[in-house]
């Protein structure tokens, strides 16, 4: 069905063999290798989402020395290249970790690729996700948290039925744009050896000599991954402005 | 002032300085002469990076966001593909396509090898500078779209009531109002490609990044080099946000 393809594209099916996912092609190591690069970052997202709520309420409602060592957190990561942030993490990090484990008398560990790159880019998307959620939550009408106090609501209920709904919408658009650094940012994984879908690409390209191949395959799995969260972030926020009057995109 | 002598500002800055000063004298530093030349190579090549790569950016972003914005779609659709494409793959992916892509190809051609331009296209460097460039084309072609569409049409329509030929409304209204506006996510943008230039040194281009790795694998001192290292990144970035504050006092005047 598809002869027609390989006449005009001399050298496809080369490149065809080269992906095949069985091995002697290495389109298994490249899925194998977005599997590793989706869930890392999910983890990291995950983990930003939750650091940059505690930071959005604690730059709104915490005393001044909170708010300036927030500010200090968001600037800084905000402003050092992620790439300087994964190595002083992930270093710092685990001889942290084996030091405190030392000191307790436990023999140290080797923390796993995974982990690591799911807290460091966690803690990199936090700083970000606490200005996206700072702002949206600014922007909740005043009247509202006002009128929920006055039914008599506590704190968490407030903010769990008034104060989330109401900001979603509001945080959406910041939010998707993270998610999408995030799956970009995992690449950078690959620097620090950790087998995500850049490294295993450039592994394989390097053993093979066809660059071309596989780069484009993995970008093209990239652009998959992103035109696809679009739609997903999309459908999601259409959902949360069910309802919302006058909010519009 | 007040703002800063606030009792627990004081108490905070007094700890930072503590901290200083407690890594100033117990952490090493005895590297540092060692690798001072190299290392003001490195901070000149990086801002040289910065600047080259950020101006050609631009000046491909400005076609990119027109065309999406005014243009038929003959050319709004390719450029708005190549701004999906550049946002939507990772940059390093992007760079090592460029370098070792096109550097596996042009060898193939003698043409090329034989050209005046073979000892440029030998370096690292051409293919750092052109990944760069392409990448903030793509990101601010996106910004620079909305930025045109932003500009009241009924001004465009005045102007050219005023007798201006397309290209005079175009430099004396349509670009200069976008710019304007466009400031302060340009200064945003432009600081996330300094954060993105220490990925060029995984194709050897030895910038300040580059330098701090090396003193890293000779020294095997780790958080040294990257810490100072966190610092001039933290310095450029304050230099970019100056720059920009600059320029939006220049060109924001009279822009409600």
């Amino acid at each position: 069905m598809l002869d027609w393809l390989f006449q005009v594209w001399p050298g496809l099916d080369a490149s065809a063999a080269l992906l095949s996912l069985s091995p002697p092609g290495w389109g298994g190591n490249l899925l194998r290798g977005a599997v590793n690069s989706l869930i890392i970052a999910l983890g990291a997202f995950g983990l930003g989402c939750m650091i940059g709520t505690a930071g959005a309420l604690g730059k709104l409602g915490g005393g001044p020395v909170t708010r300036d060592l927030l500010a200090v957190y968001t600037t800084v990561v905000r402003a050092v290249p992620e790439l300087i942030l994964i190595l002083l993490l992930y270093y710092a990090g685990t001889d942290l970790l084996n030091q405190a484990l030392g000191a307790l008398g436990y023999r140290p560990v080797q923390i796993s690729g995974l982990a690591a790159g799911i807290g460091v880019l966690g803690v990199v998307q936090g700083a970000y996700a606490t200005e996206v959620l700072r702002g949206a939550i600014q922007a909740v009408p005043r009247g509202q948290i006002e009128a929920a106090r006055a039914y008599g609501m506590s704190a968490v209920q407030v903010f769990r039925r008034v104060t989330v709904p109401a900001m979603l919408p509001l945080a959406l658009p910041g939010l998707s744009n993270l998610w999408l650094i995030a799956t970009k940012d995992t690449a950078l994984l690959a620097i620090v050896g950790f087998s995500e879908l850049t490294l295993e690409t450039r592994q394989a390209a390097s053993s093979t000599r066809a660059y071309f191949t596989f780069f484009l395959a993995a970008g093209a799995l990239y652009l998959i991954m992103t035109l696809v969260s679009t739609r997903v972030f999309a459908w999601i926020e259409a959902r949360y402005r069910r309802g919302q009057a006058g909010a519009r995109a | 002032m007040r703002a800063v002598l606030q009792p627990h500002r004081l108490g905070l800055i007094g700890l930072a300085l503590a901290l200083a000063v407690w890594a100033a004298v117990s952490l090493r530093w005895d590297w540092i002469p060692r690798y001072a030349a190299l290392g003001a190579e490195g901070l000149w090549r990086t801002a040289w990076l910065l600047v080259l790569s950020t101006l050609i950016g631009f000046a491909l972003a400005v076609p990119l966001g027109l065309a999406q914005a005014a243009g038929p779609r003959v050319l709004a659709l390719p450029a708005r593909w190549f701004c999906t494409l550049i946002r939507g793959t990772p940059l390093l992916l992007q760079i090592w396509l460029i370098y070792y892509g096109l550097g596996s190809l042009f060898p193939q051609y003698p043409w090329i090898r034989h050209s005046d331009l073979w000892p440029i296209l030998r370096q690292a460097w051409p293919y750092a500078l052109l990944a760069l460039s392409l990448s903030y084309a793509g990101y601010e072609g996106e910004v620079m779209r909305g930025a045109f569409k932003a500009v009241p049409h009924g001004q465009l329509e005045a102007a050219r009531a005023y007798g201006l030929s397309r290209l005079a409304v175009f430099r004396r209204i349509w670009l200069p109002q976008a710019l304007a506006r466009v400031l302060p996510t340009l200064g945003g943008e432009t600081v996330l490609q300094l954060k993105s230039t220490p990925l060029v040194a995984t194709i050897t281009v030895i910038e300040i990044y580059a330098v701090a790795s090396r003193v890293r694998q000779d020294t095997f001192i780790i958080y040294e080099p990257l810490i100072l290292l966190a610092l001039v990144y933290l310095v450029f970035a304050g230099l970019i946000v100056l720059a920009f504050r600059w320029l939006e006092r220049r060109f924001a005047r009279g822009l409600g």
